[in-house]
């Protein structure tokens, strides 16, 4: 990340406000922490203000903190999604409500920045952290320019400014999706791809900016690549058929600097070692299993599990950004180990992996002294269809359990009751 | 008259071996110009034992056994004698369960790939095209019937999709590969007319600048049809009035000139087409009620039923059912007010809640989507068990279909379409481990020779790997 950027994620922080400083003692539950303590039968997890101050065995409280009793519960990270619209959208198919990405007249594309647009009043995110999301990548939705523009990590709690990295990584797409937007090719897609590049080179590069006069693309554009060019940032690629990913992988050799993951890649296990070897990180869901279309004649549910095996970062999530249902990412999980993923995989997948692949696994996706207290108590197996959060902590402060949807639930629950609908609040 | 007498007896001796022997009788079809081919798998006598047995109507048996032969369910119990022809599986620590229904699919109308050439589930030319049939549209050789067979599926009623406001007939599959979409025909399965309320139909032809492009211009659209249907129907009526009566007027009289459109509406009218309806808000179901008496039909189902929550006394009331989904919303504004709870609330106000997909990935893991039900069900107070949650995915989805009488439940003389899971199929870890219909052994997660592979997916990469 960029100098710039991270002065301006501190500013932000600020602005936002440290959460309220109240200590919290979580006690006794069985604790996953996703960090080098590995799980606890019985921990205890305390939390100082926004902080976690120690993760330890055992049941003892210690004097001067609220006690939160997680006997017979499992206390986890809080889930990061990774693959999201979160505050970017309230009803998809209005677009006055979408600010995904940009439309296909604009003149810019690289240069988007979701993060001007999120929400954090937008009614999908209290569903979903009471569902234990703590952490999100809002992720650009556009579909007609080969660059999405910049996405941003935001946290789920209740807060003026929910941003907590702009312009954290970048979205591109290659594959059958690539040349639907650029050229109808595969060979445009990746020339483009290939000079966009060198523009951004050349850009970086140049004295006089007003000289400038790009290959493919314009200067805005040119500018906003020079993170993604010089690895400050992740570059997210989308692309499914094993020969479109061992073409990335070729691009990577070519320009070893770029920091890429791969989005969808549903054959990615025919090409897993290469993955593995080329330390790339895929974001997969584990459901696609069908051919929906000849890139992904391949796909299999057991492809995230093959991927692990092999030694590939595995993030699980949405294949293409989800404004509404980025919760399902616990079940997405819970599903890519009934397809032979380990446990402790699925569940990385889902936290401290796309914190490593974000770039920011020093402050969240495990349980360890230091990281923001983002924490999950949960009345069984988190990845189970049946189990759900009995308590979320999102920078040490307790969510109340309650969305636009648990108020509908209860001004319905009682259709013979004796208050008129619109009276019960 | 002797010949007339043989022949009669010839043909109830004919039905009486296809009964028996689990075929099903044509006659079943009769009437219909593209009747099933259906013929069951072989099958051989089988006892499931040790199992956990859900019925689909409710009950739960531990530690029973499930007995099948010829096609069909011979008996359940804890207490239930094993024929000694049967071949025994030892169910211990497994979970048995009638065949998941799943009431709204689009396999084969809309399959994998999902290319342009295969785009065949809306003929969005026309606001009313009750004239089309979704067979005619089917695949058969779409990828995606296999995989909803892994996830439990054994039968499944495909539609038109909603971009009209009378979008053609359904129709009702058994999930077994067959080369034609006949040979998939759930033997007798009434037909159904797929309907949509609300936004799909306005912004469709809206767009087009022509009606409706509002939803009073929705309904206006329907009452008019329903009034031709009326029509049409009284006219076939007076026709078949007069051929009753015998006589000269009868040898006069012309038939009315058939018409595709209103065949299928009076079909409704008649009482022999069920109507599927997609509707996503509690107030325009209450409309499309009010509506269904004017013209005198009935809603079997309304289909997403998003806020059928909001309405599900209504629902009970008028004995319709809603097929929705556990946590679907936000994607369009009639679906803004989805909640978590809507499948149970509706069970709880004694409405027929069905569990449905409208995806070719959700159809894979409907049990899991009754699984998130069922808990917050629990959560939200309500004592609901694991049978009964059972009734969403089988019993409730045959009975908006209209053939409850066939399948759907596990009782003596149903068809034997009956799923073996690993577990307890409310759990995320828990696979279909075999897949039985009308008692053959259609799949078996560990057996290679009962995995059916479609014509599409052979010899390309991934050919036989575990999907």
């Amino acid at each position: 990340m960029s100098r710039f950027a991270l002065l301006f994620a501190a500013a932000l922080a600020l602005v936002a406000g440290p959460a309220a400083a109240e200590r919290i003692a979580i006690v006794g539950g069985t604790v996953i922490t996703m960090g080098p303590e590995g799980k606890l039968d019985t921990g205890t997890v305390l939390l100082d203000g926004d902080r976690i101050e120690a993760v330890r065995a055992g049941d003892a409280a210690p004097d001067g903190y609220r006690v939160v009793d997680a006997h017979g519960k499992i206390v986890t990270p809080g889930i990061f999604a990774a693959n999201t619209a979160l505050g970017a959208v309230e009803v998809s198919l209005e677009e006055s409500t979408r600010d995904t990405g940009v439309s296909k007249e604009a003149p810019f594309s690289a240069a988007f920045d979701i993060s001007y647009g999120i929400n954090p009043r937008a009614s999908a995110i209290p569903v979903s952290r009471i569902e234990g999301i703590t952490r999100a990548a809002v992720v650009p939705g556009g579909r007609d320019h080969l660059f999405s523009g910049y996405g941003a990590l935001i946290h789920l709690g209740d807060a003026k400014d929910i941003v907590t990295h702009p312009r954290a990584f970048a979205v591109a797409s290659l594959g059958a999706s690539g040349a639907a937007r650029v050229g109808g090719a595969r060979g445009a897609a990746v020339v483009y791809f290939v000079n966009a590049m060198r523009d951004a080179d050349r850009y970086a590069r140049m004295r006089n900016k007003n000289d400038f006069k790009g290959l493919v693309l314009s200067a805005l554009d040119a500018e906003a690549l020079g993170p993604v060019m010089r690895g400050e940032v992740p570059l997210l690629i989308t692309a499914n058929r094993a020969s479109d990913i061992t073409q990335i992988l070729k691009l990577r050799r070519e320009m070893p600097k770029l920091r890429i993951a791969i989005v969808g890649a549903e054959e990615g296990w025919m090409v897993a070692d290469d993955l593995a070897a080329a330390k790339v990180p895929v974001i997969v869901h584990p459901f696609q299993n069908l051919p929906g279309d000849f890139s992904r004649l391949a796909a299999t549910q057991a492809n995230a599990a093959r991927l692990a095996a092999a030694g590939v970062a595995v993030t699980i999530a949405d294949e293409s950004s989800d404004g509404h249902n980025p919760r399902l990412v616990l079940q997405y999980a819970g599903n890519a180990v009934a397809n032979g993923m380990k446990w402790e995989d699925a569940f990385a997948a889902i936290t401290i992996n796309p914190a490593r692949l974000y770039g920011v696994a020093d402050e969240v996706g495990s349980l360890e002294r230091g990281k923001t207290a983002d924490v999950v108590v949960w009345d069984g197996d988190p990845l189970e269809v049946m189990s759900s959060p009995d308590a979320v902590f999102i920078r040490g402060e307790a969510i109340p359990l309650v969305s636009r949807q648990t108020k509908l639930r209860d001004r319905y629950k009682d259709l013979k009751g004796k208050t008129p609908f619109a009276y019960r609040k | 008259m002797t010949t007339h007498r043989g022949a009669a007896l010839a043909g109830i001796a004919l039905s009486a071996i296809l009964a028996a022997s689990g075929m099903p009788a044509r006659a079943a079809d009769e009437g219909t110009p593209y009747p099933s081919t259906y013929h069951p798998l072989p099958s051989v006598p089988t006892a499931i034992t040790n199992a956990v047995i859900l019925d689909g109507r409710g009950g739960r048996i531990d530690g029973g056994t499930l007995v099948m032969r010829d096609g069909k369910v011979v008996a359940l119990g804890t207490d239930v004698a094993i024929p000694e022809d049967a071949t025994v599986v030892d169910a211990k620590g497994r979970w048995v369960t009638p065949g998941i229904i799943d009431v709204h699919s689009h396999l084969g109308v809309y399959p994998s790939p999902g290319l342009r050439a295969h785009s065949d589930g809306n003929e969005a030319t026309a606001p009313n095209t009750a004239e089309v049939w979704a067979e005619h549209s089917v695949w058969p050789q779409d990828p995606g019937f296999i995989r909803a067979l892994a996830g439990g599926i054994t039968a499944m009623q495909i539609l038109p999709g909603s971009a009209n406001l009378f979008g053609g007939r359904s129709v009702v599959l058994k999930n077994v590969p067959a080369r034609t979409v006949q040979g998939k025909k759930f033997p007798g399965a009434p037909y159904g007319l797929k309907m949509a309320c609300g936004e799909n139909p306005k912004r469709v032809y809206g767009s087009k600048g022509r009606a409706p492009s509002t939803r009073m211009g929705n309904f206006a659209g329907y009452r008019a049809a329903w009034i031709k249907a009326a029509d049409y129907k009284r006219q076939w009526e007076e026709y078949e009035a007069k051929k009753a009566k015998g006589g000269e007027e009868a040898e006069k009289a012309k038939p009315p000139k058939r018409d595709l459109e209103l065949e299928t509406l009076k079909g409704v009218l008649d009482g022999k087409i069920r109507v599927q309806m997609h509707c996503y808000r509690g107030d325009e179901m209450a409309q499309v009620i009010d509506m269904s008496k004017e013209f005198g039909y009935h809603v079997a189902a309304f289909h997403h039923a998003v806020e059928a929550y909001k309405v599900a006394d209504l629902l009970a009331e008028n004995g319709i059912c809603a097929a929705m989904w556990a946590d679907w919303w936000g994607f369009k504004l009639e679906a803004y007010d989805g909640i978590r709870e809507n499948i149970p609330f509706v069970d709880q106000a004694g409405a027929c809640a069905i569990v449905h997909s409208d995806s070719e990935i959700g159809i894979q893991r409907l049990n899991q989507e009754a699984a998130k039900a069922l808990a917050d069900a629990r959560k939200a107070g309500l004592a609901i068990t694991k049978a009964h949650a059972w009734t969403w995915l089988s019993y409730n989805p045959a009975k908006a279909l209209g053939i409850e009488g066939k399948t759907g439940s596990l009782e003596p003389g149903k068809n034997a379409d009956v799923v073996l899971w690993s577990g307890d199929p409310f759990s995320v870890y828990t696979k279909a481990d075999e897949v039985f219909i009308d008692g053959a052994l259609i799949w078996d997660r560990k057996d290679p020779a009962h995995q059916p592979v479609s014509d599409f997916e052979l010899g390309q990469p991934g050919e036989g790997d575990v999907k």
